[in-house]
């Protein structure tokens, strides 16, 4: 019990079960699933669809934090690709075409990836801070992706864009596939590959990685290229979701829900270890407490309020005082026999 | 013969003063490179409109900006302890609205603001003693500030709320004229924070200790400077200008809105970076910001003057970022290898 207790994911675990439990007994609905025509729906169905943006930006943010480094300009990027593919599918001839769709996807993506070395080309070859370094991208972005699309709300009418969001694939939302396709990837590169550690010894100790032969440069630029793809594919699946390319609302403020989905996860800012594990329960965390608080009747717009107070919860847990005084009330009892022994020892002798 | 030989003699001795100079201020040269940019700016677009650089526009320059003014004292003292400030936005959102609707619900001015104040500064000591006393990255403390901030002006107000109250109009309405010349209440009111943030970074014993906290925290520490009380204090410090650039915001648009200033803080964050503040904290001055925040603002100027797209700001002082972030590393880095 208590090995399980101290496992670093435990608590992450617990507050989702937690949420799903309390929204379970609010409304039983919530945990109901419904098939119709073959297909499944219901609120945690929608968690997991929509879930997807944020897991990609997140996945991709916690292998940067485990390099040490952040990436602001992930909203940005959504923006940028989301309006490369809808310019593209905007102006084919043919916007339901399948091909169209996927040269418009891969596309945006690659420019995305590109964003993506940019930002890691500031921040492991020029060596700059990477708050600052991505910061550039993030003011430019936007501007970017409002040129792109002429400073309108570009919409399309595709049916296969749709599919990417709305869709369903054997009963299953698309969008899931995506998301747990990413997981599968990220898991497989850095857990079943020796780059999870390599990027976990850049995360620790910088330098002392270098001196013993880690290629950090390449680890850190390629942590940031992962990132914008990903970031990528999010704008792709966000765009299609309202099929519209909206350069200020698409990804809005998302970099601070995707690290704090990772923060949430048990993945230190400091860099170093990360949980993979730990960053999808942290976006489950995350999408499920945005749902509480729509079922609340809270608006959309007053749940930062929610978010401020879980960041505050999720920190002071983290903390290394709290955890000293919950330490001494928990184990002073236990400690307080010790002095006791002692001067038995120093009497008898 | 000779006489060229001293002219040579005399340029090579300018040149040697001109580089003691430069290594002796050299914390100070992304500041005059701010200036001297800001002048260029303003020297570029005179040539190019005909007429900018006239009392009226750069009147109007101090107004427009007096709010970012305002946030980047307090953001430059945060940067310089080698912190970050991401709440200011939202809180000058949150005591923004709050101003509008108090007065709206019928409280005197005389109250309400230095409420607004206040409030702004309570939500920078959430920060500080989230950063100080729990250990917390600056980064993430202030983003709980910003969920904060935000969640609460919406929690204030969903809608715009006009402001009717004279004396808080009576801040922007008012126009102290010299010949062409003008300033409003909140342009002096943006001045006399500069510079009294100035004043207190350069003379007081607390303004050094930031200096010393952002250069080395441990070795402040073991000469016995109070770093937490430093510590806090900056954050709250950053909070009271939120609350005050909101009292300034509300009073230039004439109304509170809660989705005012998404994004700010990032704004005031890459003007204090241009004024030649390092983000790794321990250097940076509280007038270099205000250039800074100039250069924002006559970006932002001249783009409307052309009729483009204002997406151009973004990417412009996006560029101009990148270019100053270049510029500071590679003095970084040749300070280092003198050492």
């Amino acid at each position: 019990m208590t090995r399980w207790m101290r496992h670093r994911l435990f608590l992450p675990v617990v507050s989702l079960v937690a949420l799903i439990l309390v929204n379970a007994i609010a409304r039983p609905r919530f945990v109901q699933i419904t098939v119709r025509d073959g297909e499944l729906y219901g609120a945690l169905i929608d968690i997991l669809r929509n879930s997807a943006p944020l897991m990609l930006v997140a996945l991709g943010m916690t292998v940067v934090i485990a390099t040490r480094g952040i990436d602001l300009s992930v909203g940005a990027v959504m923006a940028v690709s989301g309006a490369v593919a809808l310019t593209i599918i905007d102006g084919s001839s043919d916007p339901g075409n399948v091909g169209t769709v996927l040269v418009a996807i891969v596309v945006s993506v690659l420019v995305a990836l590109v964003l993506g070395a940019w930002n890691g080309f500031l921040v492991a070859v020029l060596e700059i801070q990477p708050i600052i370094a991505t910061l550039v991208l993030m003011l430019a972005g936007r501007g970017v992706a409002l040129l792109i699309t002429d400073g309108f709300i570009t919409t399309v009418t595709s049916p296969p864009l749709k599919y990417v969001a709305s869709g369903h694939l054997l009963g299953l939302p698309f969008a899931l596939f995506i998301s747990v396709a990413a997981i599968a990837l990220i898991a497989l590169m850095e857990r079943r590959t020796a780059l999870g550690v390599l990027t976990e010894a850049v995360g620790i100790n910088p330098e002392a990685s270098r001196l013993t032969g880690v290629r950090s440069r390449g680890i850190i630029l390629g942590a940031y290229v992962v990132s914008g793809t990903f970031a990528g594919v999010a704008g792709v699946i966000y765009s299609s979701n309202i099929m519209a390319a909206d350069a200020n609302a698409a990804g809005e403020l998302i970099e601070l829900y995707a690290i704090l989905a990772v923060v949430l996860g048990g993945t230190s800012l400091t860099g170093g270890k990360f949980s993979i594990a730990g960053t999808v329960i942290g976006v489950l965390i995350i999408q499920t407490l945005q749902s509480t608080i729509l079922f609340l009747g809270v608006s959309s717009a007053e749940s930062p309020v929610f978010f401020a107070f879980v960041v505050i919860l999720v920190v002071l847990i983290q903390s290394p005082r709290v955890y000293q005084v919950a330490r001494r009330m928990t184990g002073g009892r236990r400690h307080h026999p010790a002095p006791e022994v002692t001067t038995g020892v120093e009497v008898t002798s | 013969m000779s006489q060229s030989t001293m002219a040579i003699g005399r340029r090579e001795r300018v040149s040697e003063h001109a580089r003691t100079f430069v290594s002796r201020h050299a914390s100070m040269m992304p500041t005059f490179a701010a200036l001297l940019i800001f002048v260029l700016l303003l020297i570029g677009a005179q040539i190019h409109f005909g007429e900018f650089v006239t009392p009226r526009t750069l009147s109007a320059l101090l107004l427009d900006n007096a709010y970012l003014v305002i946030l980047a004292v307090g953001m430059t003292m945060v940067i310089v302890t080698g912190g970050i400030d991401l709440s200011v936005g939202s809180v000058m959102a949150f005591t923004g609205i709050s101003c509008a609707a108090l007065l709206d619900a019928g409280y005197p001015a005389v109250l309400v603001v230095p409420g607004i104040v206040v409030a702004g500064g309570l939500i920078g000591l959430l920060v500080g003693v989230l950063v100080q006393y729990f250990d917390v990255q600056p980064f993430i403390a202030s983003l709980a500030g910003l969920f904060l901030g935000r969640g609460l002006a919406f929690v204030v107000s969903l809608k715009s709320i006009r402001v009717e109250d004279d004396a808080v109009l009576w801040l922007q309405t008012t126009r102290y004229r010299f010949g062409d010349w003008y300033i409003t209440p909140t342009g002096i009111l943006a001045l006399v924070v500069a510079l009294l943030g100035a004043f207190v970074m350069q003379y007081t014993r607390f303004g050094r200790t930031i200096y010393a906290v952002g250069g080395n925290e441990q070795s402040a520490r073991l000469m016995g400077l109070a770093v937490a009380r430093t510590k806090v204090l900056v954050y709250v410090i950053s909070g009271l200008c939120g609350g005050l650039a909101g009292l300034v915001l509300t009073a230039y648009s004439g109304a509170g809105y809660p989705r005012n200033g998404i994004g700010t803080e990032l704004d005031v964050i890459a003007a204090v970076v241009i004024g030649g503040t390092l983000l790794t904290g321990g250097t940076g001055y509280i007038l270099g910001s205000v250039i800074g925040v100039l250069v924002y603002g006559t970006i932002k100027t001249v783009i409307s003057y052309m009729g483009a797209e204002q997406s151009w700001t973004r990417i412009i002082v996006g560029l101009m970022l990148l270019s100053f972030i270049v510029v500071q590393r590679v003095i970084v880095v040749r300070a280092e290898r003198r050492r």
